[in-house]
């Protein structure tokens, strides 16, 4: 019980991602300013979607004035990886979160939040998890508003510059435990393995990203679950630990 | 555009919450925990590479950004450092002609 995570465990490991978010969100919302779309929409995207990959792909199909039909369908597509991962922290949450904390907490699930909270050697509780969601949710309405709001007037180096913050958090993820963990180097070149030769391959040429994603991602699990099965004793620690 | 944003916002919430909600059973077999212990690395690599050189504009300051984060990252920096320092790389070398 000593090891137990607290509301402050949660909102430190958060911090990071939330100061992250603030700067990846305000290149989102620069962006959406250069497209057009008024600084309180970009508020309203950013709050009620939480989801980087998604909101890009959504604001496109906006700008492009797409139909209705086609941004379910994208979202659909780019965001079936949550479905991946809710699933995963299904099996990582105890007792504390009761049907409606589940209701409730499922909307916060992101690919930084999900990496943090999956990594704990344990199950997680509601008071870490809403330690942790709370400042990375604060940080990606700031940033988006400050995004939206500083708008178009920033120079192009700085807009292109922000381009890269949302990849280079992944890569901040995804590497160090290629170090330390067994099989992660494997999944993570097999992800990128895939995934370029989806891109690059001519055969797959107009495979919207979403589906690059998500086939790279189970192919590369698949394998690498093969090869590399995670010791079983520790989960069962986990199960009989409440 | 209000009602597209809400389509968006539907569609990715009842992704996140059908899984935790109907769900909670825990899994037995180890194959597929190993799968879904694996899925965030295999997710975030393929969305990265080789996303990540298109992200800036121009390949050379994306190459550049992508080895300062990675060099970094087996540093073990912190999610911000990273993210901060490869956005710096690529600012600056964004007056470089190429």
């Amino acid at each position: 019980m000593d090891k137990k995570l607290k509301f402050k465990n949660g909102i430190r490991d958060g911090l990071p991602i939330g100061l992250g978010y603030l700067s990846v969100s305000f290149a989102f919302g620069v962006q959406a300013s250069i497209l057009g779309v008024p600084f309180y929409m970009s508020l309203f995207i950013s709050m009620t979607n939480l989801t980087s990959a998604g909101q890009l792909a959504g604001l496109t199909v906006i700008a492009s004035l797409g139909t209705i039909l086609e941004i379910i369908l994208t979202q659909l597509i780019i965001n079936s990886r949550y479905f991946l991962m809710s699933l995963t922290l299904s099996q990582k949450l105890d007792d504390s979160f009761t049907l409606g904390k589940r209701f409730f907490f499922s909307a916060f699930i992101t690919d930084e939040i999900f990496a943090v909270s999956s990594s704990k050697p344990h199950l997680i509780n509601k008071k870490y998890f809403f330690g942790l969601v709370i400042l990375p949710y604060c940080g990606w309405s700031l940033g988006t508003l400050l995004g939206a709001l500083a708008g178009s007037s920033l120079p192009l180096e700085l807009t292109n510059a922000l381009g890269i913050a949302l990849y280079a958090m992944f890569v901040a993820i995804i590497i160090p435990p290629t170090l330390s963990v067994k099989g992660v180097l494997p999944a993570v070149i097999l992800g990128a393995g895939f995934s370029s030769s989806l891109y690059y391959i001519p055969l797959f040429k107009g495979l919207p990203d979403g589906f690059i994603y998500i086939i790279s991602a189970i192919l590369s699990s698949l394998i690498t679950a093969y090869f590399f099965p995670v010791p079983i004793s520790e989960k069962e620690q986990d199960g009989g630990e409440k | 555009m209000l009602l597209m944003i809400i389509a968006m916002a539907g569609v990715t919430y009842i992704i996140r919450m059908l899984p935790l909600v109907f769900f909670t059973k825990k899994i037995r077999s180890r194959y597929i925990l190993s799968v879904l212990f694996y899925i965030p690395y295999a997710v975030l690599s393929a969305m990265t590479f080789p996303f990540i050189f298109y992200s800036t504009g121009s390949i050379y300051t994306a190459l550049i950004g992508t080895a300062v984060a990675v060099i970094l990252a087996l540093f073990k920096r912190s999610l911000l450092t990273v993210a901060v320092c490869a956005c710096l790389s690529v600012y600056l070398c964004g007056f470089i002609p190429f």
